[in-house]
């Protein structure tokens, strides 16, 4: 093996170039390249930089009146989700009770729902598209991101701080507001800039609750690009989106570390039990709020995908199987479940590889890395559908009318979570681990094999999981590159959903069922899976 | 016949840091080389430079021979052992001592009765199928040891092997190690920060300072002939400095304290004194200014003090007595604090 037989330097170079190399040569090709593809055609003419573009944008009123909305709303969204999420974290990090296990799963369910999925309950509930519908989805959709991010923490700190306030006369509203608030704020500030970027390059929901009048940044580059080809006014847009997107991320990590004091953590487990009166009236007042906020929609949505006008039955279901000869579909919606479950495994495929491998350079070579893979998560998924369509036309790089567009782009969206998932437990592998091991005549596979494999293939999996929901999911992307013959279930979800008649909303309620299924029990069974051979981890 | 290990102008750099300076050693089978040194002088990067774990800047390292630059980590059939065991947490006991074994390739039948010999070498054996996660400290490190063993390394390197343990064990498996190290073939380097234990396993030992070889000697040579005032400081010898620069060190279980002062003896005042079990430890100030170590074994302290170490009072005055055999005088310049 040439691998064995190289000197010291060689070796290592040819180690980092795979972990190194391979993403980023995945984020250049598939992310750079079609970005500034995009950038270029809006701003360049004849070869020189024009920024006329971006300017137009801001000196049009209406589309002044879109940035302003989609700031609006996405600050709206984030406060108010903020807010009923921390009580909710406070019940569910901070004491305990039976089946507190099961809540905290379920209350993470709605956050890998597909966006289609969500728009469809809430239309089943009989909501109207309006400003406050898209408020609510946004809601149910990030609740979980503070309660997981703000609990998270919230578990590890010290009670006694708490008390020791109350012993010195503090009531427990000033206790809350002075000892506890401040404790949690790098928490809810890291929770609130990942609801911001999530509600501000919003796109499903915004485009099917909002409905046409309710424009955003994401949905007019949308417009812009897909129904008026105006590219010049999209990439004016999409250079808007980028800097307010980077501009938040980065002064909420800038707020994040100037408040990273140390806290003195305690282990979670010294969480009391639910005791006192008040206590109870809490924890019922919050988990009644969840199943009404989380539960309710999504009850709706089967419930109501069974309700035909001729009574319960699976008329939406067999519909699904057919194509009507009136349909807008070129394929029965039953072909697209079919092509999103081959899409999205092989799209966790290669996000799980390039992810694995971007997750060993990031702890052997820092975090530089890491931003720059996170960094498609700020950009719209709009974007980067649109991005790989003019980018993949041209030989020898015409790929526009293979499907394997589809997974490449999910794969890009899903890298950041399947690089979160990983890296935490790798970095918390003793370097030295792996050093015995060489030691013992392991080579640098056999020791990937040996060591770092068996004491991650959880994180493996669970990253492997959230890959499958994102793809199973992605609509932003998957709207510009899905073929007609070959959609997936988002998209025929979109489809239904734009047409009149109770028979395409059932459908489309219908379709959004299986999706939801799908996706959950993608998520259950890899949570669930043991690998055999890797033990008790 | 070559030496199994044979060190050459060896220099490991981190940035402008010289971890490893030049530094030469060589090691015959069934020896035994402690490397002793305080932290940060360069002997952890020295054992990761000879495993190939860190690039050399110069020099080089040889085994039988052979020039192991070419070598990658997992073909030069070493055995590490590190301060806190760091065991494979997803294998069980038996499962780590094979570890090594299955990387040769050896059939599984084969490997099993080996990694049970290792673990039997170190005590084990009852422990084959415990998880790693049970263990205690000294259990774990007996394990690590096996480990290390089983596929019969030509080298054993150790990494303060016993640091993280209380006294009583760490003195125990130094015990069996040594034992260990005799009936071995092995040639075992061994690297720590305390002079006890580099004395009790080495047949040699190497001092280091700031990356580079202060003095290789055995034990009894090094005790009683440091080759510079660092290293007397180092083994707690007290190193002293006149008006004219010179440097000189004194041995303190060489140094007698008498109550009865006469005239042309020097004179000190006792400043601390602590209770060591078989011996007593005086620091006493003489006339100009020299702080001095004073270690009075208990059987002696009686004739020499009258009343024994207890007897001393902290501002008491004595006199010293220095036996000119256990005093070296350095020319070179006083040591840099």
């Amino acid at each position: 093996m040439i691998v064995d037989q190289a000197p010291y330097s060689l070796r290592q170079a040819l180690k980092t170039g795979l972990t190194v190399g391979i993403p980023v040569i995945f984020l250049l090709g598939l992310f750079v390249v079609p970005v500034v593809n995009i950038l270029s055609r809006g701003l360049q003419v004849g070869g020189e930089l024009d920024l006329s573009p971006v300017i137009d944008v801001i000196k049009s009123e209406s589309l002044r009146k879109i940035i302003a909305f989609t700031f609006v709303q996405a600050t709206i969204s984030t406060l108010l989700t903020v807010i009923v999420g921390i009580p909710g974290a406070y019940v569910l990090y901070r004491y305990r009770f039976t089946g507190r296990g099961l809540v905290r799963a379920l209350v993470t369910v709605p956050f890998v729902l597909p966006t289609m999925v969500v728009a469809s309950a809430f239309l089943a509930l009989g909501v109207k598209t309006s400003f406050g519908a898209i408020l609510v989805a946004h809601i149910f959709f990030n609740y979980a991101v503070v309660v997981r991010t703000v609990g998270g923490l919230w578990a590890h700190l010290d009670h006694r701080t708490e008390l020791a306030a109350q012993v010195l006369g503090a009531s427990k509203i000033k206790t809350f507001v002075h000892i506890t608030l401040p404790a949690l704020r790098p928490a809810i500030l890291a929770a609130g800039a990942i609801c911001f970027l999530f509600t501000f390059t919003s796109f499903g929901i915004i485009l099917i609750l909002g409905g046409p009048s309710r424009a955003t940044l994401e949905t007019e580059i949308y417009r812009q690009t897909a129904q008026l080809l105006d590219f010049k006014t999209a990439a004016g847009l999409s250079v808007v989106q980028l800097i307010a997107v980077t501009g938040v991320l980065l002064i909420t990590s800038r707020l994040i570390t100037r408040q990273n004091i140390a806290l003195g953590l305690v282990p979670a487990d010294r969480t009391p039990r639910v005791r006192t009166r008040q206590q109870r009236l809490l924890l019922l007042s919050n988990l009644s709020f969840m199943a009404l906020l989380l539960g309710l929609p999504m009850a709706t949505l089967v419930i109501r995908s069974f309700s035909t006008p001729t009574g319960f039955g699976l008329a939406y279901y067999r519909a699904l199987g057919t194509l009507r000869a009136d349909s807008v579909l070129f394929v029965p919606p039953v072909e697209a479940i079919k092509n999103s479950i081959v899409i999205a495994v092989i799209s966790a495929v290669i996000a799980v590889t390039v992810g694995g491998l971007a997750a060993h350079a990031i702890i052997r070579y820092g975090q530089a890395l890491n931003t720059a893979l996170t960094i498609p998560l700020g950009v719209s998924a709009v974007t980067v559908g649109f991005g790989f369509l003019i980018t993949f036309d041209t030989a020898p790089f015409n790929f526009r009318s293979s499907w394997l567009l589809l997974p490449f782009a999910h794969a890009l969206i899903a890298i950041p979570f399947v690089v979160r998932a990983i890296t935490p437990i790798l970095s918390s592998i003793d370097p030295r681990l792996r050093e015995v091991a060489e030691t013992l005549g392991a080579n640098p596979l056999q020791v990937w094999r040996e060591v770092d494999l068996p004491i991650s293939a959880r994180a493996y999996l669970v990253g492997a999981g959230f890959a499958i929901a994102i793809s199973l999911g992605e609509f932003g992307a998957t709207a510009f590159l899905a073929r007609p013959d070959r959609p997936t279930l988002p998209v025929v979800i979109a489809r239904l959903l734009s047409q009149p008649g109770e028979l395409n909303f059932g459908a489309a309620l219908a379709a959004s069922s299986v999706l939801m299924v799908l996706v959950a029990g993608a998520i259950f069974a890899i949570e669930r899976a043991r690998v055999g051979s890797v033990g008790t981890f | 016949m070559d030496p199994v290990l044979s060190v050459q102008g060896v220099t490991v750099r981190f940035g402008d840091h010289l971890a490893l300076n030049q530094a030469d050693l060589s090691l015959a089978a069934n020896e035994t080389l402690a490397v002793l040194g305080p932290s940060g002088s360069g002997k952890s990067t020295l054992l990761r430079a000879i495993a190939g774990l860190e690039p050399l800047a110069a020099g080089r390292i040889e085994s039988l021979g052979v020039d192991l630059a070419s070598f990658p980590t997992h073909r030069r059939g070493l055995g590490l052992m590190f301060q806190d065991a760091t065991l494979f947490p997803h294998r069980d006991v038996l499962g780590n001592v094979m570890f090594g074994l299955t990387m040769k390739g050896e059939k599984r039948g084969q490997s099993i009765g080996r990694a049970q010999a290792a673990l039997e070498l170190v005590g084990m054996e009852k422990f084959a199928d415990r998880s790693v996660s049970d263990l205690s400290g000294g259990e774990a490190q007996r394990v690590a040891l096996a480990r290390a063993l089983a596929p019969e390394p030509k080298l054993l390197m150790l990494d303060e092997p016993f640091g993280a343990l209380d006294r009583p064990r760490r003195e125990e498996l130094n015990e069996e190690l040594r034992s260990l190290c005799q009936r071995l073939p092995t040639a075992v380097l061994l690297v720590t920060h305390d002079h006890t234990e580099a004395f009790a396993l080495g047949d040699r030992v190497m001092v280091l300072r700031e990356g580079k070889v202060e003095q290789t000697a055995t034990p009894t040579d090094l005790w009683r002939n440091p080759a510079s005032p660092f290293v007397a400081e180092f083994l707690g010898w007290n190193v002293t400095h006149d008006a004219h620069g010179r440097v000189a060190a004194i041995r303190p279980d060489s140094i007698t304290l008498t109550c009865e002062l006469a005239t042309d003896q020097e004179r000190a005042t006792v400043v601390a004194r602590t209770f060591r079990k078989n011996h007593w430890r005086i620091r006493v100030e003489t006339a100009s200014r020299q702080i001095l170590e004073v270690e009075i074994a208990n059987s002696n302290s009686d004739r020499t003090l009258g009343a024994g170490g207890e007897g001393l009072a902290i501002g008491q005055s004595v006199g010293v007595v220095i036996d000119p055999g256990a005093a070296i005088s350095f020319s070179e310049l006083p040591l840099k604090p």
